[in-house]
This record gives C-alpha cells, sequence and structure tokens, in this order.
C-alpha cells in the first residue's frame, strides 16, 4: 500500500526499462515499517503482537497525510522564506539525488521541449530560448533538506506563478505534477506553485544550470525540502487527482514543507 | 484523608506520565535515525537502537509521536496549573534548598518517607525537563516549519542554529532519564505509586 502504481506518460522504451530495474529494487523500502517497528534485536511493537505491521503502517500513513493537511493550513502564502547576502552562498553546493553523479543525466539544449499538459489552456511545447526569452528574477535562498543539512544557493529564472497564468493554467486546480528526465517525479500544492518565491530556475549562481543542478531547468521552492524541488523537469501538468512522487510513493510526506 | 480519594499521583497524572515515556522513547529512537542521515557532529547512534529503519520510516514515527508528545504534554500543563498542584508540588524551591537536599542525598540521607512530597532537587529536576521538552517542540518546529514561524526561527538564531538547539535539548532530556530511572531504580516504591497512585 506504501507504492502507488505510478502513471509515467510520454517516455521511451529505454526509460521504462530504466525505471522498472529501479522498481526491483524497491520492494526492501517496501519493507521499511517491518524493520522499522524493531527496536534493534527488540522488538518492540510487533514482537508483543500489540499491534500488526499493516495496521500501524496504515496509521503511518494516516498520521502523514493528516500532516498534508496541517501544513497545507499552516502555509502562509504571503510569508517568504529568508534571503541571504551572495556571500553567504555554500561552496560548492552539494549534489544530491537519488543516483550519483556520474549517473546525472545529458540533455540536449537544442532538442529540448518543455511538454505542458493537463488542465492548461495553452499546450504548445517551450524550446530552451523561449524560456530564456521570459521575464527572468533570481533570489539566494536556503535550501533545506528531508535529511537535516541545509546549503545556501542562488537561483535564477521565471517566477512560477507567472509562467502558470501565461500558459493559463487552471490555478484553482489542486496538483502540478512534474516529470524529469532522469525519470524522477514529484508534486506539489497550488499555493506553494503560486507562491512569489517559487521559481522555474535556469541559472544557479548567474550561470547556465549545470547538469548537475538541474539543466536544463529546476523548479525551486525555498518554502518546500529538497526532494520536493524536482530537476532536469521535462513535463509539467496541472491536475486535480493526485499524483504522487518518487519519494512521497515510498513514505516521504507528500507536502514537505518547511 | 483515604487512599481511593487521594491518591499519592492523580489518576490523569499517571496517565500523562506514561504517555509521555512512551511519546519520548519513540521521539528519541526515530530522532536518532533521522540525524544518522545527516550527523551533526563526527558520530551516528547504532543503527539497533534507533527506529525507524529508514529516514522515510523514522521520520513518519518521528511526525507522528510529535501530536502525541504535543498533545498530552498540553493536558499535563493545563491540569497541573489549573488544580493547583503545580504551584505546591514543585514550589516553593531555593537555589540553596537544592544544594541541601543535593549534599542530603550524595550521602545517602535524604527522607523518602513521604512520596507525596517532591524534595528540592527532584522539584529542581522535574521543571527542568518540562523546560527542556518545551524547548524540544519549539525547536522541533524550527526544524519543521522553519519559514512559516519567522519570530521562533529568529529566536532560535535560524535553521542550523535550531538544530543544534534540538539536539543539545535531547541529550539533556536522555541524561534526564537515566538519572530518572537510576533514582527509580533506587526507590522502587515510587515506580509502584506512579502505576497505581499509591
Ligand atoms: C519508562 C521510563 C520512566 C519511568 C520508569 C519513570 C518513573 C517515574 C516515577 C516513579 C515518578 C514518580 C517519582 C516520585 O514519586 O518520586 C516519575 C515522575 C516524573 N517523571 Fe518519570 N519515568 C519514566 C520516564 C520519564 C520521561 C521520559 C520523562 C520526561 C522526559 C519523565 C518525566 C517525569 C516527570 C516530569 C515527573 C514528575 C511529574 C509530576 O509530578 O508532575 N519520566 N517518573
Amino acid at each position: 500500500m506504501i507504492k502507488k502504481p505510478t502513471r509515467m506518460t510520454g517516455i521511451d522504451g529505454d526509460a521504462v526499462v530504466k525505471q522498472a530495474a529501479r522498481r526491483l529494487e524497491q520492494p526492501a523500502r517496501r519493507l521499511f515499517l517491518r524493520s522499522s517497528l524493531t527496536l534493534g534485536g527488540l522488538s518492540l511493537l510487533s514482537g508483543c503482537a500489540i499491534v500488526d505491521e499493516d495496521s500501524a503502517e496504515q496509521v503511518l500513513m494516516k498520521v502523514s497525510r493528516f500532516n498534508d493537511r496541517v501544513q497545507g493550513w499552516l502555509f502562509d502564502p504571503k510569508l517568504l522564506a529568508p534571503t541571504y547576502p551572495e556571500s553567504m552562498i555554500t561552496r560548492p553546493f552539494p549534489f544530491n539525488a537519488y543516483y550519483d553523479e556520474d549517473e546525472v543525466p545529458e540533455i540536449d539544449a537544442a532538442s529540448y521541449r518543455l511538454e505542458l499538459g493537463g488542465l492548461v489552456a495553452d499546450k504548445h511545447a517551450w524550446t530552451l530560448p523561449e524560456l530564456q526569452a521570459l521575464p527572468q528574477t533570481d533570489q539566494v535562498t536556503r535550501h533545506i533538506c528531508v535529511e537535516g543539512w541545509s546549503a545556501i544557493g542562488k537561483w535564477g529564472g521565471v517566477r512560477f506563478s507567472d509562467f502558470l497564468s501565461r500558459v493559463g493554467a487552471d490555478t484553482s486546480a489542486r496538483y502540478i505534477g512534474f516529470k524529469c528526465a532522469d525519470d524522477y517525479y514529484t508534486s506539489i500544492d497550488m499555493p506553494t506553485a503560486l507562491h512569489a518565491q517559487t521559481l522555474l530556475t535556469l541559472t544557479y549562481d548567474g550561470r547556465q544550470l549545470p547538469p548537475r543542478y538541474g539543466f536544463p531547468m529546476k523548479l525551486r521552492m525555498p518554502t518546500k525540502l529538497g526532494y520536493k524541488n524536482p530537476k532536469h523537469i521535462q513535463a509539467i501538468f496541472v491536475t486535480n487527482t493526485y499524483p504522487g512522487g518518487y519519494w512521497e510513493d515510498q513514505g516521504y510526506n507528500w507536502f514537505g514543507g518547511s | 484523608m483515604t487512599d481511593a480519594t487521594h491518591p499519592i499521583h492523580p489518576a490523569w497524572l499517571r496517565a500523562t506520565h506514561w504517555i509521555n515515556a512512551l511519546a519520548v522513547l519513540i521521539m528519541v529512537t526515530s530522532g536518532w535515525r533521522i540525524y544518522n542521515a545527516s550527523p551533526l557532529f563526527g558520530f551516528q547512534f547504532a543503527k539497533g537502537i534507533t527506529l525507524g529503519g529508514w529516514l522515510g520510516g523514522a521520520i513518519m514515527w518521528h511526525f507522528a509521536a510529535m501530536w502525541l508528545l504535543a498533545a498530552n504534554g498540553l493536558i499535563y500543563l493545563v491540569c497541573n496549573v489549573a488544580s493547583g498542584r503545580f504551584a505546591h508540588k514543585f514550589f516553593p524551591l531555593s537555589p540553596r534548598a537544592i544544594a541541601a537536599d543535593l549534599l542530603a542525598a550524595l550521602r545517602g540521607r535524604l527522607s523518602h518517607a513521604d512520596l507525596r512530597q517532591y524534595n528540592a532537587v527532584q522539584r529542581a529536576a522535574y521543571l527542568f525537563v518540562v523546560a527542556d521538552a518545551l524547548l524540544l517542540v519549539l525547536s522541533g518546529l524550527v526544524l519543521w516549519k522553519s519559514v512559516q514561524f519567522p519570530l521562533l526561527r529568529e529566536l532560535l538564531g535560524g535553521y542550523e542554529s535550531a538544530r543544534r538547539v534540538h539536539f543539545f535539548a535531547m541529550t539533556a532530556m536522555v541524561a534526564f532519564v537515566m538519572v530518572h530511572l537510576a533514582m527509580v531504580a533506587l526507590v522502587p516504591r515510587t515506580l509502584l505509586a506512579m502505576i497505581r497512585g499509591r
């Protein structure tokens, strides 16, 4: 029940095989609550059979959904994340992904297209120069990782709310989903998508976004944890159907706000 | 005064105490697993004494038990203060009395005849751990929602500083619990009273 089937559309056969290979590794993760219920050698709960694992798992998932709602309710669309002087930028800014740095996808700038789908009026695919021609802004903010560490970086690009209104997205929809060239996928709530500091970034530290930080495009939200900030975005879709996410389907909290 | 109508510890206190002990156990052991994902200092907690199996599992436990800890703690504080128990159980309290009782305890001359009365060292220790739990909750709020609680975040010196506050407050609580358990082992009658009320 932790793993929801994922809908990957518009990807090539190669990617499907890669995806399948990754999925094979995941039954181990599915067992996380089995191992999580034991405190080392001692069986905390399962051992004395007070609760069976499935019901403990269900309770924890329910609380996680409850925490999604609490965070949605706590989220103040006008409250800005702190910004920092450039002198405080963390150098080098850490690389982080579910794969190693030598597996970062190589994306051809010339043939790159950003596809739009779902509840969007204008679904034409965007080229990189078209995105670069839109009004740009930048900000120095703190990236907070779910693991606990944080680092300060400078991202620049298109304000996501401007982009969404330009393409005629239905901003009364609940979710925006992202599909990425590294087979990563995630989704966010509409209020965060419309937040003033949510950027479709094309640059890092004043230069074109390097592959390790998500070339050609990364969604940067200083109001959310790192795993909610997808890199190498290929498709964006607006929907009312819960799209889940790579880590979220394995148990990370969906809202993932900070 | 009969035991039935005036137990040493009222039922609400015993209930909140044991629920708190469970919540603290879950929070600390899952917190150690979260710490291991990105250690602040040059060590990790042995995986065998952590809860959650992997980071995502530990976070689920941590962010579920936090509601138990906070709600139960709130009930404890409200019942304690509203009933007037807080004032007469923990006060008066003076540094002089703490020093005197500490000395007596070290010499093994502290009286435990009346379990209704906490000695000055107990009073100080319990007040300390209540304040420490509050600090854990507040610093935890900054780690969970640093953007949404700007005042709290700045009071604790920012996100990275709040991480350290949270860690040291955890360390202080674990130290309290170890001393607490040693004291209970020395005077086991207190445990019976905390379970049965008598
Ligand atoms: C399983 C572990 C624990 C045991 C066996 C235990 C046992 C006890 C006992 C026997 C007392 C009564 C002391 C007396 O009457 O002199 C007591 C009181 C207390 N314990 Fe614990 N305890 C445990 C865990 C904890 C934890 C984790 C905390 C907090 C972090 C805690 C905080 C307190 C406080 C604040 C009091 C005083 C409560 C009041 O009177 O308002 N205990 N505990």
